[in-house]
This record gives structure tokens, C-alpha cells and sequence, in this order.
């Protein structure tokens, strides 16, 4: 069975041009960068040219990009350089609905002596502006709020938060995982110290990731080793997956138009048409400010786990913020921090798309989702006559 | 992803039994839409006392649908008296075996089971005895007590796994270990009796310790000190008078303050000065 991928806010496939470049960097193009010898050279200089490909689609400069190994080290090494910048400051500002890669060390910092302001959202999971604002001041020593939610694929207004960050001197970064490839990226107009990227969310590679950090931007190295990287991250160069991460860069710069168009126009007739045909459902988040990539459905009364279970009798790869799917026995705190009710939210699907997802397909899912609703409700005790008691 | 026996998935994919029994013999309803699953189990006895028919409906993940539709194929045909013996690790070796974080799905069956026998019998629902320890998911110490008991669970973790009590907010994990070293140190000597005292208990308990012992004490000195505010095990105070601008008031504080509300009150207090 041909798998239906609409999960590619999870991860996505990797683009065969891009692994068709990668490829002899596993085998012929062995040689070091840092080495002497132009076996060694040679491959220095495509880095150097991956790296000016992946500033290119967030026009940025070449030099202002770090390569990592994920999204998460990013996020990492963006918040300790700050606090180390910052010593003497003891107050960290981020939003309620993070990726873990920045929940849960803001939360680890906070039990190191750290005090953490989380900014709410509201029913939408637009960001309480107001309270973000109310609460920067001298002991502040970085905010960070990401570009777009991986969940409900919200967008915030970094180039508003991070023109007010900025002009209280306070270091801004954001967790831009989601928003890099499918939606505008211009670190000229978003003024932001720091930005982290990652590969696999853009037909890369799983293993490689980038931090933008502004020329001027204080910065202490996370990984302390070699020379590697003008000194800012030791260990040698994963090469293959930086020459892959380059392309995909490149994919994702011209590919970008699609994605408002083409792959927004699938993703709303997916959510228009589910809407319609199955009753008691809604779209967690707002409509408009969002990726056009992807939506998260609440429908009422069942339970995310086993629609996906179902979906995937077909081959639907999706996800859900149910409690069951994580393993743990609450729905996702993105869904609890809107406010999402409980009769929607353990029911929540996302699907997201992708460039590599056809018409065939979405037309597949709407067939195949409102029968399994169905099926499910028909099981519910909560679902009585064909609505809810 | 879960690792699920091909026979929960058949249960799941396949559910047997689904749906109401009109005028039942008995019924019980167990879980809620915000706790993410429930089940409702009815069923029918013919003249013999045996159990003719079984329907069930569920709301939930996979492994509480299977659990919901074992339940019914396992105790068609039996008598109350047998059924009544049907573990919730019955229900899970029926369906080969459940992942350990699915294993509540288990004990809702069981649980909706004993419900709908007491309805039959015409017992008053029972009354939640005992104290509710996780607030986020409703559950007692007696459920607590029980699932550790029956399941030989050491951990908080198994706890969570088999009756949720502790996977939300996470703030009743102590009083739940305390269950479980209870349980596993019964057949041991019985440990030294600490009185556990409600939120309101305590803070009343503080506020006297603090007028009949500490106050007079510190007045002798020309100084006094004001309650402001009991956070769990933090007491957060305000020297006055001449505490307030005496350079030993921090040792005051530790030494005689909080080690007199250990004494009195609560040996895991921790008395702090409020913030200016």
C-alpha cells in the first residue's frame, strides 16, 4: 500500500534531487574540510556554497549561518549564548505553545533560578501581544517566541514582537522550524538575533539544522571542540547532510510560490470539504494567520488514536494531539493552551501537506475520513441519535 | 507508535458487541469525555442467572475499544459470581497483552464490570470513599491503593499507567509514592504515624504556632513577624519591628521560626522571608 503523506510538519521525504547530490559525499568526496589538501578543499568550498544557498531563502548572510545537527540544538545554542551573553540578567520570556525543543528548557531553567514568563495565547492561538509587551524589563535576558505552531500552524507577528523586543535591547530569537520553506522568510525585515531552522522539515536530511545568529549578535559556542564553523561549533562538518540541507534550500526558494497557491488550495478544500460532511467538527486556530500547508481538525466526540488507527488501515499517515497518540494522558498543551475543548480536542487531527502531495490524494482522504467519524461516533456513548446528548 | 497484538487490533478494527441493551439487567458507566475515554457496559441475564447478552459502547483509543469489546466476548455466558472474579489483567492476557501505558484501558473495563454487577444487585452506587489524590483525573487513594495491590506496581509511572492518577499536573506524585511505600512496607513494621493535615488544617496550625509560640518570643526582643501567605510547604512571613532591620533576622528565621514550625506543625516546611 503507497503511503498518502499528510505529516509533513513531522517530517518530510527527502527530495531525490537532494539526495542525488548528497550521494557522493558518502562515497568519492570523502575528504575533510578543515584539511590542507584540495581533496579536502574541494569540499570546503561546496559547504561554502550550501551555506550561501540556505542564507539566500531567508536573506540573510552567508556568514550569519551556523550548521547544527537539528531544529532542537539550535534552539539550544540559541537561549545558553544568550544567557551567557547575559549574565546577569535572570528573566527568560517565551510562549505557551513551544516545541519541546523550547518548553521544556525553559522549564528546566526554571528550576536552575530561572524566571519564566509563558505568554498565552488566545482561543485562536493568536499570541496575547499585551502581555508578551507587559512583561519584558531590565532583567530580561531573551525572548523567544517561534515564527509558526507546528500544530495548529498559527503564525505570530515576529517582525512586530521582535521590532518591540529589540528596542528594549533585549536578545530575540525564534524557533522558525515551521515557517522556513512555507511561508516568506526575510531576516531583513525581521529584525531577530537568532533563528533556527531544520532540514528534515524541508526535504532534507533528519540530522541537520541551522541557527541564524544576526552579524554583531553575542554568541558562545554550545558544542566546544575545533575551529569548525569560525569557532562556533566544534566536530567535523556532517558534510553530506549540509550539500543536502543546501539544495533543499534552494528547492524550497522556488518551490515557495506553491505553497500559497497550489498546496494552500488543496489543504483548503481538504478542511473546507471535512467540515461540511462531518457535523460537530471545527478547525483549531485561526484561519487566516496560518501556514497554507496545515490543519488541525477537532472532531467531536472521538478519539484521535483511533482515527488515526483507521486512517492508517488506508495508508493516511496524519497525527493527532490526543492524549493517547503522545503516550501521555492529556491532550497536547498547544490545544489546552487555546483553551480547545475536551470534547474537540482529544478528537484533534493535523494533517499537513506537502509539495509532493496531489489532488488524487486529498480527494482519497476526504472519501475515506467522514465513515470512519462515523464509525467511531457509532461507538461513542457520547453520541446519541446522530448528535451529541 | 504503539505496538499493539494483532488481537487488539482485530478487537479495535472489528469491535463485537457494540450498542445498547434495551431494559438491561444491569449497566455501568465509568470515565468521561475529559478524561479522554469512557465506556458504558450493559447486560442481560436469561432465567438462569447467566449472562445471555453483552453491548457495550466506548469513547477512546484503540486498546479501550478492544478492551470494551473483550470484555463483552469474556463474560457472555458466565454467571455474575464468575464474572465478578475477572481481573483487569484478565482482560489484557485475553487480548494477548496491552502496552503498559494502555493498561488503564484494562482497568475501565474491569471497573465498568463491577458497576454495572452493583447495579444489578441493587447496591447504592457506592459513595467515593476515601480522598481523592489526583485531582486531574479523579482518583482515590482507594483506587490507588488497589491498582498497586492487585498489580504489584512500584512506580509512580506504573501508577499512571494503570489508573492515570499522577499524568496530569503531576502535584499529587508525593502523596501517591507515599501509597505505594505504603503498600509494599505492610507486611513490615509499621512506620512512625505522621498525621497527614489538610491545606486548611495546616495553615490554621501555623497561624496559632505563630500567636501562642513564636510571636511572644520574638516581641521580647522589641520585634514580631506577619504571616503573608502558606504555598504549599513555603511559608512565606514578614519580620517586623526590630527583626526587620536586624542583621541576624535571617538566622532567626531558619533557626528558631521554622525549626519551631517543623517541630509544631509540619516537618517539611521551609519558612522564607517575602520578597521586598
Amino acid at each position: 500500500m503507497k503511503p498518502i503523506y499528510v505529516d509533513n510538519n513531522a517530517t518530510t521525504r527527502v527530495a531525490p534531487e537532494v539526495l542525488e547530490e548528497m550521494l557522493p559525499y558518502f562515497s568519492e568526496l570523502y575528504g575533510n574540510p578543515s584539511s590542507m589538501h584540495s581533496f579536502g578543499g574541494n569540499v570546503a568550498r561546496m559547504i561554502k556554497e550550501s551555506r550561501e544557498k540556505v542564507a539566500k531563502l531567508i536573506s540573510a548572510k552567508p556568514e550569519e549561518i551556523l550548521f547544527t545537527a537539528c531544529g532542537t540544538e539550535s534552539d539550544s545554542t540559541a537561549i545558553r549564548a544568550a544567557l551567557i551573553s547575559n549574565p546577569d540578567r535572570k528573566h527568560i520570556i517565551t510562549s505557551r505553545v513551544e516545541h519541546p525543543a523550547i518548553k521544556n528548557l525553559f522549564e528546566n531553567l526554571a528550576k536552575t533560578g530561572y524566571r519564566v514568563t509563558f505568554v498565552p495565547v488566545d482561543s485562536k492561538g493568536l499570541l496575547d501581544l499585551d502581555y508578551l509587551y507587559m512583561h519584558l524589563d531590565d532583567d530580561t535576558a531573551i525572548v523567544s517566541i517561534m515564527w509558526a505552531n507546528n500544530e495548529s500552524g498559527v503564525i505570530f507577528p515576529v517582525e512586530e514582537i521582535a521590532q518591540a523586543v529589540k528596542a528594549k535591547g533585549i536578545v530575540f530569537h525564534t524557533d522558525a522550524v515551521q515557517a522556513v520553506g512555507k511561508v516568506p522568510v526575510d531576516m531583513k525585515k525581521v529584525q531577530a538575533d537568532m533563528l533556527s531552522m531544520s532540514g528534515h522539515k524541508i526535504h532534507a536530511p533528519k540530522g541537520i539544522g541551522a541557527l541564524y545568529i544576526r552579524k554583531g549578535t553575542k554568541f558562545s559556542p554550545f558544542l566546544i571542540g575545533g575551529h569548525q564553523e569560525s569557532g562556533r561549533r566544534g566536530g567535523t562538518e556532517n558534510v553530506s547532510s549540509i550539500i543536502g540541507l543546501g539544495k533543499a534550500c534552494e528547492m524550497a526558494l522556488s518551490d515557495l510560490d506553491q505553497m500559497s497557491t497550489r498546496i494552500k488550495k488543496m489543504r483548503d478544500k481538504l478542511e473546507n470539504t471535512l467540515i461540511k460532511t462531518v457535523t460537530n467538527t471545527m478547525i483549531n486556530g485561526d484561519r487566516e494567520q496560518r501556514l497554507p500547508n496545515t490543519t488541525s481538525i477537532g472532531f467531536e466526540f472521538v478519539e484521535g488514536e483511533a482515527i488515526l488507527l483507521m486512517m492508517d488501515e488506508f495508508g493516511i499517515c496524519a497525527s493527532s494531539g490526543s492524549a493517547c497518540t503522545s503516550g501521555s494522558l492529556e491532550p497536547s498543551h498547544v490545544l489546552r493552551a487555546m483553551g480547545v475543548p475536551f470534547t474537540a480536542a482529544h478528537g484533534s487531527i493535523r494533517f499537513s501537506l506537502s509539495t509532493y502531495n496531489t489532488e488524487d490524494e486529498i480527494d482519497f482522504i476526504i472519501e475515506k475520513v467522514p465513515p470512519i467519524i462515523k464509525r467511531l461516533r457509532e461507538l461513542s456513548p457520547f453520541w446519541k441519535n446522530n448528535k451529541c446528548e | 507508535m504503539w505496538e499493539y497484538t494483532e488481537k487488539v487490533k482485530d478487537h479495535f478494527l472489528n469491535p463485537r458487541n457494540v450498542g445498547v441493551i434495551e431494559n438491561p439487567d444491569g449497566v455501568g458507566e465509568v470515565g468521561s469525555l475529559a478524561c479522554g475515554d469512557a465506556l458504558t457496559l450493559y447486560f442481560k441475564l436469561d432465567e438462569k442467572g447467566k449472562i445471555e447478552d453483552a453491548k457495550f459502547q466506548t469513547f477512546g483509543c484503540a486498546s479501550a475499544i478492544a478492551s470494551s469489546s473483550a470484555l463483552t466476548e469474556m463474560i457472555k455466558g458466565l454467571t455474575l459470581d464468575e464474572v465478578s472474579k475477572i481481573t483487569n489483567e484478565d482482560i489484557a492476557s485475553y487480548l494477548g497483552e496491552l502496552p503498559k501505558e494502555k493498561m488503564h484501558c484494562s482497568v475501565m473495563g474491569r471497573d465498568a464490570l463491577e458497576k454495572a454487577i452493583s447495579h444489578y444487585r441493587g447496591e447504592k452506587e457506592k459513595k467515593v470513599e476515601g480522598e481523592i489524590v489526583c485531582e486531574c483525573f479523579g482518583v482515590t487513594d482507594i483506587d490507588i491503593r488497589r491498582a498497586v495491590t492487585e498489580n504489584n506496581l512500584s512506580t509512580i509511572e506504573d501508577v499512571t499507567d494503570y489508573v492515570k492518577a499522577g499524568g496530569g499536573c503531576g502535584k499529587c506524585h508525593e502523596k501517591i509514592q507515599d501509597i505505594i511505600d505504603s503498600v509494599q512496607s505492610k507486611d513490615k513494621p509499621v512506620k512512625k504515624k505522621v498525621i497527614k493535615l489538610t491545606n486548611i488544617q495546616k495553615i490554621k496550625l501555623i497561624e496559632e504556632t505563630l500567636e501562642r509560640e513564636i510571636k511572644p518570643a520574638l516581641k521580647k526582643d522589641g520585634g514580631n513577624i506577619e504571616l503573608i501567605d502558606v504555598d504549599g510547604n513555603r511559608i512565606i512571613v514578614k519580620m517586623r519591628g526590630t527583626c526587620a532591620s536586624c542583621s541576624k533576622s535571617q538566622i532567626t528565621l531558619k533557626h528558631y521560626v521554622e525549626s519551631k514550625l517543623r517541630e509544631l506543625v509540619a516537618p517539611e516546611l521551609i519558612v522564607e522571608e517575602v520578597q521586598q
